[in-house]
């Protein structure tokens, strides 16, 4: 008796596990609902743009939900995002996406925050064939692996500030110019830096000071006083949002005169908040600003996305939510072209996208990045003590004039 | 481009001041550290963190809008009631324990006070603005932050003012009883519960001292505590447990080779060299230690 009732608990449990994983392999489209996955960091030390990212994909979810969905094979779809706090930690992040595709049957992912993640993650994506559009991982390495499933809507990091040292050599009289430039030793700035050395070789210019700054360092004294011995005609600066903040204060406090300061990850380090009128002049590489004019019939335009995304969430969007709602509309885009939801030919039709969204035009090139929309540089500028982000190039969208060169400490007041 | 300092004898000026300056602020901490581990036998992994968490209380009040520089008077008193309390909750169950417990004691620590940081303050970097301008010396080719010379001076008259109190105060004259044989001060009347919970917290009170000088000369960020625990960690081993002087000179000697380092080897060595040069002390000491042996034999 005692073996039967224990066979037949078996037999039981065998076929719930068989049941419930045929119903987790189709959990892709679950009744009218398409199911995103996405592991994002909601705590650890990427929480606040893991929160800029999700409410970024939130936002896109609700008002594609809202305006009629997506269509496939005549029937109206509504997108649902399963989310997972990946801690901003690499291993996690892995686990998770395995995780959401293994035991929630996710069939199309979503990106996490920030390059590192990003490279955990698209091994695995990769592995099981799911298409990922991502909207934070920048770092050149992710498209020279020759993934096939993973797309970015954002420009690789090589091309941050680039666009900087043209100005630079424009501002010259097209003669080429003495770069310094410090970067801090991780993926993601040391790309921005390979960006920057392939300007100075197509312009002939000259690299005089190049110093890589070690991950624990918040100390630039060194590099400044090099720059202040050396004198070059443009300082650039990346290392996340420390090196932003402590080039500035250091820059100020050793009254360091450069006729040109670029730097990235400004608007991240809220600078022109944090260090008023001390950061005025300094030239930011962004995704994106409100005032581009990119247009597409959900968002309608930067500035409405800006007012909604306000009224919704209290805060003014930074780019890495503009980029991260960009990417469910690529998605939206791919599966009504598709016409299907199987992955390989939703891949196959993110693979060919072409179209605008407010955040810019996407087009992929053959690694998987966006190859459409270019950087662009915002400059600090002040009224008194309140400053302000006004895009300067490229001089397509450029709403105000470059101001060069940065006038000497001793002049400002 | 090699070398460059050479070239320039006002680098050389620069960096040299640049060095001390920090270092003074590092041997600071450092000298909590080093109080702690003598009288208690503990590496408190958590030091850092520590001095991140009185940043925070500076950088609190720069928000309220008072000047973070008082921070350096309100922050080592919530941080020695913060120590006290760490003291009575999780410390006093390892003090006796061999150092390998109060380490990973400490490092449970360290991982708590980050996640909270993260949780109260954000996870974003901020800086507190002190306003105090730049000292230009020889023609405006050096510069110096008041900021910089300010921590280095408050450094210095908390170090001198601890120095004192440790000699002269009953709880001082404790506290270097227990460190020389707890067992003994105990059998002599000294209440060593007390003097371990009180270490703590005067630890804890240094680090908040340096945090809040640290808040308006650096940046401020959750998770960059352990690079100052690592670094007195450097400065107590170069100098020996229990002896201020040579706490304040390796902290300076520290900050100078660091600088140095940074001009001849490149940045991105300057770290590692400071790692360099540890190994190079411990294998040193362990050399001179074993001939030592030797001799006794």
């Amino acid at each position: 008796m005692n073996k039967l009732v224990k066979i037949f608990t078996i037999f039981i449990s065998a076929i719930t596990i068989t049941l419930a994983s045929i119903s987790s392999s189709f959990a892709k489209v679950e009744g009218e609902y398409i199911v995103l996955g996405s592991a994002i960091s909601l705590t650890g030390k990427y929480s606040s743009n893991g929160v800029h990212t999700q409410n970024g994909y939130n936002m896109a979810v609700e008002r594609i939900n809202n305006m009629g969905g997506v269509t496939v094979g005549g029937k109206s779809y509504k997108f649902e995002i399963i989310y997972y706090d990946d801690e901003s930690n690499p291993k996690r992040a892995a686990q998770l996406a395995e995780r959401l595709i293994k035991q929630d049957g996710v069939h199309y992912m979503l990106g996490p925050y920030s390059s590192g993640l990003t490279k955990a993650i698209a091994p695995v994506t990769e592995k099981y064939k799911i298409p990922m559009v991502e909207a934070n991982g920048a770092s050149r390495s992710l498209f020279t692996k020759g993934y096939k499933y993973l797309f970015a809507v954002l420009s690789p990091a090589n091309q941050y500030l680039e666009v900087a040292i043209d100005l630079a050599v424009e501002k010259n009289g097209g003669k080429p110019v003495r770069i310094a430039q410090a970067f801090e030793q991780d993926a993601f700035s040391q790309d921005v830096r390979l960006g920057i050395l392939d300007a100075a070789k197509r312009t002939g210019s000259e690299i005089i000071i190049d110093d890589k700054l070690p991950k624990e360092l918040n100390d630039m004294a060194a590099t400044l006083a090099k720059v202040k011995a050396t004198k070059p005609d443009v300082l650039v600066v990346s290392g996340h949002t420390k090196g932003a903040l402590t080039a500035i204060r250091q820059i100020s406090e050793m009254k360091v005169d450069v006729p040109m300061l670029a730097m990235t990850h400004c608007d991240a380090a809220k600078l022109s908040k944090q260090h008023g009128k001390k950061s005025e002049y300094a030239l930011c590489a962004s995704q994106w600003h409100k005032n581009l004019s990119y247009k597409d019939k959900f968002f309608g335009s930067g500035k409405k996305y800006d007012k909604d995304f306000k009224k919704e969430f209290g805060y003014a969007p930074p780019y890495q939510s503009a980029e991260s709602s960009a990417a469910l509309l690529v998605f939206k885009d791919a599966f009504e072209r598709a016409n299907s939801f199987d992955r390989d030919k939703v891949r196959d039709a993110l693979k060919t996208t072409e179209m605008q969204t407010f955040y810019g035009n996407i087009k992929f090139g053959p690694g998987g990045q966006n190859v459409a929309k270019p950087m662009i540089l915002f400059q600090v500028r002040c009224k008194g003590d309140a400053c302000e982000n006004k895009v300067v190039a490229p001089t397509k969208w450029a709403s105000d004039k470059f101001y060069h060169p940065i006038p000497k400490w001793s002049e400002r007041s | 481009m090699d070398f460059l300092i050479f070239k320039a004898p006002m680098l050389m000026v620069q960096a040299s001041l640049d060095g001390i300056l920090l270092g003074i602020l590092f041997a600071l901490i450092a000298y909590g550290m080093a109080l702690q581990w003598g009288v208690m036998n503990i590496i408190n992994i958590a030091q850092g963190d520590l001095v991140i968490l009185g940043g925070y209380i500076a950088y609190t009040m720069y928000l309220a809008g008072i000047h973070p520089a008082w921070g350096v008077i309100v922050s080592p008193i919530i941080m020695f009631f913060v120590g006290w309390a760490l003291y009575k909750l999780v410390i006093n169950k390892v003090v006796d324990r061999d150092l390998f417990i109060s380490i990973l004691a400490t490092f449970g620590i360290a991982i708590v006070f980050q996640q909270l940081m993260n949780f109260i303050f954000g996870a974003d970097v901020v800086v507190a603005q002190s306003e105090y301008g730049t000292t230009m010396l020889f023609d405006n080719s050096v510069t110096l932050p008041n900021s910089k010379i300010f921590s280095a001076f408050i450094s210095v008259l908390y170090a001198i003012g601890l120095v004192i109190y440790m000699k002269k105060s009953r709880l001082g004259r404790a506290i270097r009883a227990t460190a020389q044989n707890a067992r003994a001060a105990k059998i002599l009347g000294v209440d060593t519960e007390k003097v371990y919970a009180a270490t703590f917290g005067i630890n804890a009170a240094l680090c908040g001292i340096a945090g809040a000088l640290i808040s308006i000369t650096l940046t401020l960020h959750p998770y960059v505590g352990l690079p100052y625990t690592v670094r007195s960690f450097m400065i107590v081993i170069v100098a020996g447990l229990g002896n201020l002087p040579a706490v304040a000179v390796s902290g300076m000697g520290l900050g100078l080779f660091e600088e140095f380092a940074d001009y001849i080897l490149g940045t991105e060595f300057r770290i590692g060299a400071v790692f360099m040069l540890l190994v190079f002390i411990l294998v040193y000491r362990r050399f001179k230690l074993s001939k030592k042996r030797e001799y006794l034999k």
